[in-house]
């Protein structure tokens, strides 16, 4: 569909044997075999995703595999990323998929792209392959993805996940609609929870990377029904896929009859990802109290209300001592039971959702709250090394 | 007549962590208004301060997203699923 079979590609009797159980099947057959050796696939992060898009796709015999990553592995990445092992915590994770890929299968180009993904590289990067597989984790890269394939006209294999349910589709093909026509602008920033707050199963990024997988190499051999037109929620705890109906939207601003972006943009500012956030963990700003200083508070008796808005599951992890535990969510319906507690330090687990409590507090009249800077991680870090992180 | 609406994982800490929940109306706007009456922490969360759907939420009948059919004036009976899907950007999750 997307890959002509140059005559120049062929299979040695050794990638013969490798690739039977695809050469077998009359839909793959030899000319299918020979479009996956000469196709290129750019996955877009080696996280969660990415581990299962960048093995089957290296395993399926994908003729060059770029990798764009600028991470380094860490032990709460394991839970998830399959492609890097206990061994590989510290490394850059573009090695340690390189290595696991080579491993599966040494025929295979590897690219790695050790970067951030920005409006001053996209082009260049996603220019030089087939098909993209989008496996970020944040809302700018997303859009940016999103912009670029449809700019370059490249086929958008979107897989998104949170806790227990995924997302996956099919954009920016020639015919089909694509991420800005689904959803036209981002969420404002810590309106909806990323997965280092609220979790993942695990096994989660698993199911769809795979769907996005199957999907790469079905539009590289042309075969089957893509999932263009179409948006695939999973549930996990159900058990269950629903399909949604996709349209592409006339007036998107990208891939409408009238575009309005015809160039890359500034995704952190379309996301709005500086202000708010930011100036409110600012520890210079008044709002915010630091760990040392709350130290200072609680070892002098100073009776300083300390507040946890993190989850029941992460207040068990590690708590600071004599913090009370108010998850976010619950907030607005329990401030009465703040009664009296004019001093009051709130924390979460980095300072983010914190931030957002000050202000429900504040509004509500407890305007002597104060955000703890740098949450929990932080505490951990200067005050209490021996608790775990999370 | 009540009808069924989904809630996503994230907009569950909102529904007393339900997935399904039920509210009465004759079109998508009433069922969500009578939702957030329910669940007053949502509506800040589907609707923006003009009152207008947020955009990064859509609403689905059935398998359709509303803003192909009559938008929030888009009639349903006990039949249908309502279903919010929101945008999530998660994947490699550092």
């Amino acid at each position: 569909m997307f890959v002509t079979t140059e005559s120049s590609v062929s299979l040695s009797n050794q990638e013969v044997e490798r690739y039977s159980r695809h050469l077998i099947m009359p839909e793959v057959g030899m000319d299918g075999q020979l479009k996956l050796k000469a196709a290129s696939v750019l996955c877009i992060g080696v996280g969660g995703l990415g581990s299962p898009v960048a093995m089957y796709l290296a395993a399926a015999g994908v003729g060059r595999l770029g990798v764009v990553d600028f991470d380094v592995v860490d032990y709460s990445n394991l839970q998830r990323q399959v492609i890097h092992g206990t061994p590989d915590v510290g490394r850059s994770k573009l090695e340690s998929a390189r290595d696991k890929l080579v491993a599966i299968n040494p025929e295979v180009t590897i690219d790695m792209h050790e970067m951030a993904l920005s409006s001053s590289n996209a082009f260049d990067v996603l220019g030089d392959y087939d098909i993209v597989v989008d496996g970020t984790d944040n809302f700018p890269t997303r859009y940016l993805v999103n912009d670029a394939c449809v700019l370059l006209r490249k086929p958008n294999v979107f897989g998104s996940i949170f806790r227990f349910e995924g997302q996956v589709s099919v954009f920016a093909t020639e015919q089909g609609p694509c991420y800005r026509c689904l959803y036209p602008e981002p969420p404002p920033p810590g309106l909806v929870p990323s997965c280092a707050e609220g979790g993942v199963l695990g096994i989660l990024p698993g199911v769809i990377g795979t769907i996005q997988a199957t999907e790469a190499v079905k539009l590289i051999i042309g075969v089957g029904e893509p999932l263009i037109n179409r948006f695939m929620i999973y549930d996990a705890l159900r058990m269950k896929f629903r399909e949604l109906k996709l349209r592409r939207d006339p007036d998107c601003p990208v891939c409408g009859d009238s575009p309005t972006v015809t160039q890359l943009i500034d995704y952190e500012q379309f996301c709005g990802v500086t202000p708010d956030t930011q100036v409110l963990d600012d520890p210079s700003s008044g709002d915010n109290v630091t760990v040392e200083e709350l130290k200072v508070f609680i070892d002098n008796n100073e009776g300083v209300f300390v507040l946890d808005v993190r989850e029941p599951q992460e207040h068990q992890i590690c708590s600071i001592p004599g913090a009370v535990l108010i998850p976010l969510g619950e907030l607005p319906n329990r401030i009465n039971e703040l009664g009296g507690h004019e001093d009051m330090v709130v924390h979460c687990k980095s300072g983010v959702r914190s931030a957002k409590a000050v202000k429900i507090l504040r509004n509500a009249g407890f305007k002597k709250a104060k955000n703890l800077s740098g949450g929990i991680l932080r505490w951990i870090d200067v005050i209490d090394p021996s608790m775990p992180k999370y | 007549m009540a009808i069924q609406i989904l809630i996503p994982t994230p907009l569950r800490v909102y529904t007393d962590n339900q997935d399904t929940v039920e509210a009465e109306g004759s079109t998508v706007g009433e069922l969500l208004a009578n939702m957030t009456d329910q669940y007053t922490e949502l509506r800040k969360h589907l609707y923006r301060e003009d009152g207008k759907l947020r955009s990064f939420v859509n609403i689905y009948l059935n398998d359709d997203d509303i803003r192909y059919l009559d938008k929030e004036k888009t009639s349903v009976t006990a039949e249908d699923t309502v279903s919010i899907v929101p945008s999530v950007a998660g994947g490699g999750c550092l």
